[in-house]
């Protein structure tokens, strides 16, 4: 079982984190809401929780709680540009559909 | 697809409740919007990654707007319907603005706000400045992919209430919903204290393009507290362009130059003062539509020693906001700069020297304002946890706020550099006997005597019950919200009857008189203070003249005429007196008259006992 990230995705990571000035990394998860049933949760994480798994990617820790662990299997997260907007994209081999806005997903 | 940035631990949102909330900076030069992104502060920039918007708006002849950059090209080719420094106009009248001979618009005089006549027809700044906002609120929800909830917009420190709702109105037109107006000064060291969690008390001094503020604040514990605020509403970079713009036209001995050709001229001016900054001369080279060739080259020295007088004109404004906050310039622990115009070396150099330490400068001094702006409206929008780095901010209002009292004297209420939002309450009362009514009379500025303070707003509250003289009690509530903005009411105890007034001001002030009033405040509270206490002896020798008049009236008849005669002759000596100006001797006449009448008082009062008490048994009371 694993969560990732693409190169691209860790330097930004990195940099936000330099510029926060503290955290261990950052968290990956879901929630049950939104349109499509499920959303993607996506923090800064200060400690980890006993329940957390701890994946290493380029350098950067990603941490997922066993609950979510379940959906986000194989999951990429990207760090992409469209137009004058900019941010992470989840690419989740569960997901089934998505609704319109891509915040939400179900399995 | 929507693209997701990084929350701060357990405050991500759900789907399609993200709150976007940006900062604007909107200046009189640049503007800029700014928003957290990832927990940092950012500019958001275009498609060429440029942050700063050129605060121009140029009005086309086929009915298209272009703002900003795309407007830029437009200065030379039609002045007339492209707008530049639009904030100098806001809630301005025509006889408000300096340098309007070197302006190339067709202004209109309008009641209140000056209107410009342009190909798209009548605009008012506030219209303009919407244009621009318009033009920051797509590029925000490009950048963000969403609707913004709201925004924090900075003002100059300066702005009275008519520029503040100008501003305002502005944004309200844009379609933005106005989180907080935020004084620009404050905006930096948010950005300042935040990024390096600095304590002490600092000094901001911010040399926009149109305008100049000094703030002194206190940051403590992550609190933003702003001691005192001062500045000049009328100077910033603009005014240098302006020395040098002159010195060119001077020099070179060309005519006066039409429309297009001073506003080539001005670019040109703004270019060269730039090129100063970074180098030690500057070649001031302008073809002119006459045909005409401007062949000029300035040293750097030359345009220091010409703008010498605008730096030193700066100085001023910090020695008051020092003496308000009852500091000496050894107590500032940094100094932020803030503005394009703080990259001139003199102007750092002066600077240094009045604070005995080099100023504080990492941070983009033209970005600044709006990251604070963001990190602020980031907060209001409720995207931070309440908590361990939870921050308040303060403010002050810059002139004092007041009633007019009998007399003409000013009575304040909110003083000067009190922290907002603010609520103020005294109670009043009626001066004549039977009185019902009671007009209101709210004044703004440091002096004592109505006459010398600016008029913002008149009401009346009717349906007192009529009472006694003094005995009424009217609570007078002022109050003053986050931005800045008066509301007052008025209460009588008894009755309940109510009347407020939301203070839409009575614009007109012009800078200088701002200055003025300021300076007068300080200068002149000596005098004032002479001319207080005589008004409040005439005052009060008027209320006892009264008292006493009515008294011989209906109780006459206890007194033995020698003792009228004198009463009488007591009066009338006050009488005289209290028409001159010696307050001391009206006050020794009010002495005088209260002895000689306190038998009477007393034969008055036992009377009104034995007439109360008559035909009543002992049990009865």
């Amino acid at each position: 079982m694993s969560v990732t990230l693409t190169e691209r995705a860790a330097a930004h990571v990195a940099n936000f984190l330099g510029k926060r000035g503290k955290g261990l990394g950052i968290r990956l998860g879901v929630k049950t809401s939104g349109c499509s049933g499920m959303a993607y949760k996506l923090e800064f994480i200060d400690a980890a929780l006993d329940d957390d798994e701890v994946f290493d990617s380029h350098g950067i820790k990603v941490v997922v709680d066993r609950k979510s662990l379940v959906y986000l299997d194989g999951t990429e997260l990207d760090y992409v540009r469209e137009g004058l907007n900019e941010g992470f994209k989840f690419d989740n081999p569960n997901a089934r559909n998505q609704c319109g806005c891509g915040e939400s997903f179900n399995v | 697809m929507a693209l997701l940035q990084i929350a701060e631990p357990g405050l991500s949102t759900a789907p399609h409740q993200h709150r976007l909330a940006v900062g604007i900076d909107l200046g009189t030069t640049n503007s800029l919007v700014a928003t957290v992104k990832n927990g940092i502060a950012v500019c958001l920039v275009d498609e060429q990654g440029r942050a700063l918007v050129p605060s121009v708006v140029h009005y086309r002849g086929d009915g298209g707007v272009d703002i900003g950059v795309a407007a830029l090209g437009a200065r030379l080719e039609d002045p007339k319907n492209t707008i530049v420094s639009v904030k100098r106009f806001m809630g301005r009248g025509l006889t408000d603005v300096t340098h309007i001979e070197a302006m190339p618009y067709v202004f209109e005089e309008t009641p209140g706000m000056l209107r410009l006549r342009t190909v798209r027809g009548s605009k008012s700044p506030v219209e303009i400045s919407a244009d621009i906002l318009r033009a920051l609120r797509a590029r925000a929800e490009a950048s963000l992919g969403g609707e913004l909830t709201g925004a924090v917009i900075t003002v100059p420190a300066y702005f009275d209430d008519a520029q503040r709702q100008a501003t305002k109105d502005a944004a309200r037109l844009a379609g933005l919903h106005v989180l907080r107006l935020l004084n620009e000064p404050t905006a930096a060291a948010v950005a300042y204290g935040l990024d390096n969690a600095a304590e002490g008390v600092y000094a901001v001094y911010d040399l926009g393009g149109g305008t100049f503020d000094l703030s002194i604040l206190k940051l403590t514990r992550g609190v933003f507290e702003v001691l005192a605020t001062n500045g000049d509403a009328a100077l910033g970079g603009d005014d240098f362009d302006h020395r040098l713009y002159c010195w060119a036209l001077d020099q070179s001995r060309i005519a006066p130059p039409s429309a297009e050709d001073a506003r080539r001229m001005q670019m040109k001016a703004r270019a060269v003062k730039e090129l100063l900054s970074v180098s030690e001369e500057a070649p001031f080279r302008v073809r002119l539509a006459s045909n005409e060739e401007v062949d000029l080259n300035i040293g750097r020295e030359t345009f220091f020693e010409m703008t010498r007088p605008l730096v030193q004109k700066t100085l001023a404004p910090i020695r008051r906001a020092l003496r308000d906050a009852g500091l000496v310039a050894q107590d500032i622990k940094g100094v932020v700069m803030v503005g394009g115009a703080t990259r001139m070396p003199h102007v750092l150099r002066a600077v240094a020297e009045f604070f005995g330490q080099a100023p504080l400068t990492n941070l983009d001094p033209d970005k600044v304002v709006a990251l604070g702006a963001a990190m602020q409206a980031n907060a209001l929008a409720g995207n931070r946890r309440a908590g361990d780095d939870d921050w308040l901010l303060l403010d002050v209002i810059p002139l004092s706020l007041g009633l007019e009292t009998m007399g003409g004297l000013s009575e304040k209420i909110v003083p000067r550099n009190a922290t907002l939002p603010i609520a103020r309450a005294q109670e009043f009362t009626t001066f004549k006997d039977g009185q019902t009514a009671m007009a209101f009379h709210v004044v703004q500025g440091e002096r004592e005597l109505v006459a010398d303070c600016r008029s913002l707003a008149r009401f009346e509250l009717r349906g007192i019950p009529p009472m006694v003289a003094g005995a009424a009690r009217i609570r007078v509530t002022f109050q003053v919200d986050a931005d800045g903005l008066l509301s007052v009411s008025a209460r009588e105890a008894s009755t309940g009857v109510e009347t407020s007034i939301t203070v839409k001001p009575s614009y007109g002030l012009t800078d200088d008189e701002i200055a003025d009033m300021l300076r007068a405040g300080i200068d002149r509270a000596g005098d004032d203070f002479a001319v207080r206490a005589l008004r409040e002896q005439q005052l009060e020798a008027e209320r006892l003249l009264e008292a006493t008049a009515r008294a011989l009236e209906t109780d006459g008849e206890l007194l033995g005429t020698t003792e009228r005669a004198a009463i009488e002759h007591e009066a009338a000596k006050l009488k005289a007196l209290a028409a001159g100006g010696d307050a001391p001797a009206i006050g020794a006449g009010i002495a005088a008259l209260a002895r000689i009448t306190d038998a009477f008082a007393a034969r008055r009062m036992d009377r009104s006992i034995r007439s109360a008490l008559a035909g009543h048994k002992i049990e009865e009371l």
